[in-house]
Formats: C-alpha cells, structure tokens, sequence
C-alpha cells in the first residue's frame, strides 16, 4: 500500500485518537502547571466621622481582565506536583526526619492522600493479577476436563463475572456483603462476631475489593487459556504420558510452557486494566478505606468545586506510572524490533 | 479421548467436580440472588432479622399482600424515569459502535496492508493508549469542553468514547484483516482496482465476522463505561450506569435502595442476552489478541 493510500485510510481514527487522547495529555500537563488566577484585591480607605477604615475588595474588573488576558491561569511550574495532596516531598522528608522506624515512617506518608492511593493501586494490581491468572488457569483446566454439553453452559455463566457492567458487578457483591446482606451475615456467623462490618474495617475493605477484582477478571484469564488449551499438541501430550509422566507433570513440563505466551498476554492486560481500578471503589463506597489514583482523580473531578489542577497534576503522575508499568513490555519489543531490522 | 491413560483416579474427578461446582456457584449465584431479591423489599433484601426472609419474602407479602413486587422496578422507571437513561444508553452505544467500526475498519485495514515500519510504531502508540486510565484523558478534556460549551450533550460523550475505542478496535481488527488473505485484494488490484475499490468490493463482503466480534466489545466498552459518562453528561443526558451510581447518592438516604437494585437488574439483562447469542463470538474475540501476541 503507497503511502498516500494508507494515510487517507488511517486519518480518521488517527484524527479521532490524536484529539481526545494525545491532546488530552498536553492539556493535563498544562493544567498542572497552571493555576486560577487569584482574585485582584483592592483596598480602599473609607473616611467617616469614627475615623478611617481599610477595607479590602474583590475589583472585580481587574480580575476579570487578569483572567481576559492569561486564560490558562498563574504559572506556579511544579509547585503543584510537591504540595501536600501530591508528591508532598516537604511531608516526606519531614516524616523521614521525625520518625524513628521504617514503621513509624510508613505511617507517616499512610496520611498523604496521594501516597495512600498509590499503595493501594500497586497492591490491588499486583495482588489481583498473579491471583486471577492463577485461578483462571484451574477453570480453564478443570472446564476442559468436562463433558462436551455442560462446557458451553459453564463458559456462558463464567463469562458474567466479567461482561457485566464494572460498576454494578460491584453493587452486586457489595449488596451481598452488606452486614445485613446474605455473604455478610454468613461471615460473622462464622467468625461469631455479630458486628462484623466490611464497610467499616479498612483491612477488610481491602480484601473485599481485591476479591471482586479477581472475580471479575479471572473469567478474562479463563477464557484465554481455554482456548490456548485446545491447541495444546497432542503428540508431545503423548509422548509425555509414554515416558511416565504423572498428570501433574504433564501439566508443568507440557501444558504450561505451551500456555507461557498467553500468561505474558494476560498479565500486561490486566496489569494496564487493574492499574485504572475505580468502579469497585465507588460501588463498594471504599472512599474513607481505600482510594486508588483513579478515585483519587475523579473526586478531584466531582467534588463541589472542581479541583481541575490537581486533577490534572495527579493523571500527568498516573500516566507516568503507567509508562513505568509498560516500559519492560516496551524495551522488550524496541529489542525485538531492532534484531529484526538488522 | 477416553483411553486408560486419560482416566482420571476418583480423587482427581471429585476435586474437579467439586471445584467446578464452586467456581459455578461464584460466578453465577450473586446474579440470580439480586435478581429474586429485586422482587422484594428492603427489608427482605437486606435481611437483619433473618436471611430466608431474603427467599420467602415475609416483609414483603406483609406490604403487598404476595411474595414478589414490582414496586422496586416501579420506583425506577416511573418514579425516577430511568427509561430515559435507557434510551440515552442505547443512542451512545448505537452510535458508538457504528462510528468506532467505520473509521476502525479503515483504519485497521490499512495497517494490515501496509508492510512499512511505522505500522509497528502506531500499533504500539495504540498499545500505550489503550493503558491509558480513562479518568485521566477526562480531566485533559473538561476544561475545553466547558470552553466550548459542548460539555453535557450525548454527541460529545459518543466522539470521546468513539476515541477512546479505537486503539483497540485497531488492535483486534488489525489482527482480523492479518488472517484475510492479501491475495484477494492484490489480484483485484492486478484487475485494476484502486485500493479502495479492492476494499469496497471484495474485503468488505468477507469481513463480518471480524466486524460483527469488534462490534461486540465496543458495544460492551460503550455500555459499560461509568468515567467518561459519569464526567461529560449532563444531569438530562444521563446514561443508565452513571444513573445508578447517582441513586446510590440520594437512595441511601431515602432508603429506596431497592429502586437501585432494580436498575441495576435491568441494566444487567441486555447483556445476559447478549452473552446467550454471541457467547462464540465473545470467546473468539478475547483469545484472537492472544492467540497472535
């Protein structure tokens, strides 16, 4: 294809996504730069017969000149990225001062919002991930074990977890897990603590939402290893079952190797996917226990004044976070691309 | 299959049996659960006295006089209008899904056909938008649209989804024309074709399958997307998710969870039917990425 052809063909979605995704991420690292301009204040000096008072006032034109002439707002450069609700490098290296324990500093950062919901977001990626893959795994093999008939009808109830709306797969556990729900009261009879509440322990908070985010995504994991399962070579199968091998080994030295570019495959989308989790925050109402960089941006977003700037300073630091997850997957295909053109 | 060396001992069956079982009942029961639970009241639904209240419904035979009522369902569409979020939601996803395969076809079909270098370059810028958070692109948009007074209308919502689909859309239909032998449209070439000809008479016949399976997930990105709905629409627009995220906000109060719990049902339906009819192609389409990567 000349190259004239392919770009009338390509401009479309090429003009679609360099709109509303690469433009969007200029327009966030602007915003952070910048912030609202401050109200232009005037004092005015009011002489009355108790004597003089100084009062100060909005000037209302000026501001609205200020704002006229400079629409982006005030540069304040990366003031921003260091204050309290982001990096808070002063915050960190005043806790790194004062305490005394690797413990006790922890703590300390536990109290920067911003800290708080990346330790969430690591821990929910990196816990969901291996688990879901894991779980997947044993669906796929325990499926393919079973009788023609029942395995469509296990693939379509396995796919829900999965299809369903985010939002509300997580309002169906949540109302489950409710203390008066049915998975809430079994849990605190089994534990005989009848004022078990997940919604008010964070720990337990956390757990809930790292199970949701295995049950929702172990489907992902199944379905691709089920299908990576039905190309399994039957003859090394074989070969291997000739030799002696028991079904364990079978399974380690035969099908998991043969499965290991799917289990890449799996991980780096549910890397990118957890790394965004936000439905299951607001679904469980995880707010006050747990907020991830995404919940974290879109209450900057919701709230009753829009907080635009920080909004725009926590994404340009999530997009970086992203870019550090991928860049392994990246630096691996930069190698592999240039071994191939040399 | 089932020669001797295959069988598998007893112990083996029944811990697989066992497990299946489990993982069945994870996978399907809290759907069935909330739908019985949606024909009843609160006070069933969320049982404090006893849990069988939630089956047998006592409270709510106690109001309405039967076990099952659709008073949940009434307080949702009627009461709060929440078919007009379910129109709305149609619209976006219609024309989500029919904008996002046009420009995707093209798209897609052209980086298929082209042997040149930077096809990898803008198949891994796709790879790296496609990771991007959504919540992030969103704040990059809000004050722009807010510029423009163009924030709150449903055709906004639908050209920011369209993007935001399209590195995958890319990806899966990329991936498709690869299997689609370039002969064909070389030898319709060779006859005299433009490429565009070769495209229009002879790929567009054989694509839809690929087409059809692409237009499931963005149908499914589109339906299900809570971030950019929830930000861009206004309170008139809604679609059906970020209306249910706002009962949550006033219904808490009200107590009238149960009309959350009904929507939420509702919204579930149409893709429990989806999942019935196109289940094959739903399975094609998330390993056809893998099965290349």
């Amino acid at each position: 294809m000349k190259h004239r052809t392919f770009f009338w063909f390509f401009l479309p979605t090429a003009a679609a996504m360099l709109l509303f995704i690469a433009l969007p991420i200029v327009s966030i690292v602007m915003q952070s730069v910048f912030t609202p301009h401050e109200a232009v204040l005037i004092e005015t000096e009011n002489c009355g017969p108790f004597g003089c008072t100084t009062e100060t006032a909005i000037d209302q034109d000026a501001t609205a000149q200020l704002r006229e002439d400079k629409p982006l707002g005030r540069f304040v450069g990366l003031e921003i990225y260091v204050d309290r609700g982001h990096l808070a490098f002063g915050e960190v290296a005043e806790a790194w001062r004062t305490s005394d324990t690797m413990g006790a500093f922890i703590g300390e950062l536990w109290n920067l919002p911003f800290y708080a919901a990346l330790a969430f977001t690591l821990t929910y990626t990196f816990v969901c991930t291996p688990a879901l893959i894991a779980l997947g795994f044993a669906i796929a093999v325990a499926v393919n074990s079973l009788h023609k008939r029942l395995k469509g009808l296990m693939i379509f109830f396995s796919l829900l977890p999965m299809i369903v709306t985010p939002l509300i797969g997580s309002l169906i556990l949540f109302w489950m897990v409710d203390s008066r729900g049915v998975l809430g009261q079994f849990l605190s009879w089994l534990v005989a603590d009848p004022d078990l509440s997940v919604k008010a322990s964070t720990p337990l908070m956390w757990i809930a939402l790292i199970v949701y985010g295995i049950w929702s995504s172990a489907p992902f994991a199944f379905v691709v290893f089920y299908a990576g399962l039905q190309t399994v070579p039957q003859d090394t199968l074989e070969s291997a079952q000739i030799d002696g091998a028991t079904r364990w080994q079978q399974i380690r030295f035969v099908i998991i190797p043969h499965l290991a570019p799917l289990v890449t495959f799996v991980a780096l989308i549910q890397i990118m996917d957890n790394f965004r989790v936000l439905e299951p925050i607001l679904g469980f109402q995880a707010q006050a226990h747990a907020q991830s960089l995404s919940s974290f941006i879109l209450s900057d977003l919701s709230g009753e004044t829009q907080q635009l700037t920080s909004a725009a300073t926590t994404s340009v630091l999530t997009i970086l976070g992203v870019a550090i997850l991928l860049s392994p997957v990246l630096v691996r295909t930069w190698r592999d691309f240039n071994q191939k053109s040399h | 299959m089932s020669s001797a060396a295959q069988r598998r001992p007893l112990a083996l069956q029944i811990g697989l049996t066992a497990f299946i079982v489990i993982w069945f009942i994870l996978a399907a029961f809290p759907f069935f659960w909330t739908l019985w639970g949606s024909f009843k009241v609160e006070l069933d639904f969320f049982s404090i006295a006893d849990w069988t209240n939630a089956l047998v419904g006592r409270n709510t035979e106690a109001t309405h006089g039967s076990p099952f009522t659709l008073s949940g369902y009434e307080g949702a569409f009627v009461l709060n209008e929440f078919w007009r979020n379910t129109i709305n939601t149609f619209i976006v996803c219609f024309f989500v899904v029919t904008t996002s395969l046009t420009i995707g076809t093209l798209g897609g079909y052209a980086l298929s056909r082209s042997g040149f270098k930077y096809v990898f370059w803008l198949l891994i810028i796709a790879l790296i938008f496609r990771a991007l958070p959504q919540v992030t692109l969103v704040s990059g948009y809000l004050p722009v649209f807010f510029d423009w007074n163009i924030w709150g209308y449903l055709p906004t919502a639908i050209i920011v989804l369209v993007a935001i689909n399209q590195p995958f859309t890319l990806w899966m239909l990329h991936s498709f024309f690869e299997s689609i032998p370039k002969d064909l449209d070389e030898a319709a070439k060779v006859d005299g074709c433009t490429q565009f000809q070769a495209f229009r008479h002879v790929i567009i016949p054989v694509m839809w399958p690929g087409v059809i399976t692409t237009g499931l997930f963005s149908f499914l990105l589109a339906y299900n997307d809570f971030v950019v709905t929830a930000l861009i629409l206004n309170e008139a627009n809604r679609t059906m998710v970020p209306q249910i995220a706002a009962f949550l906000g006033t219904t808490y109060t009200e107590g009238n969870v149960m009309f959350a719990v009904a929507a939420v049902v509702s919204a579930t339906a149409p893709l429990f039917v989806l999942v019935m009819f196109f289940q094959r192609q739903i399975v094609s389409g998330l390993t056809a990425g893998a099965v290349k990567g």
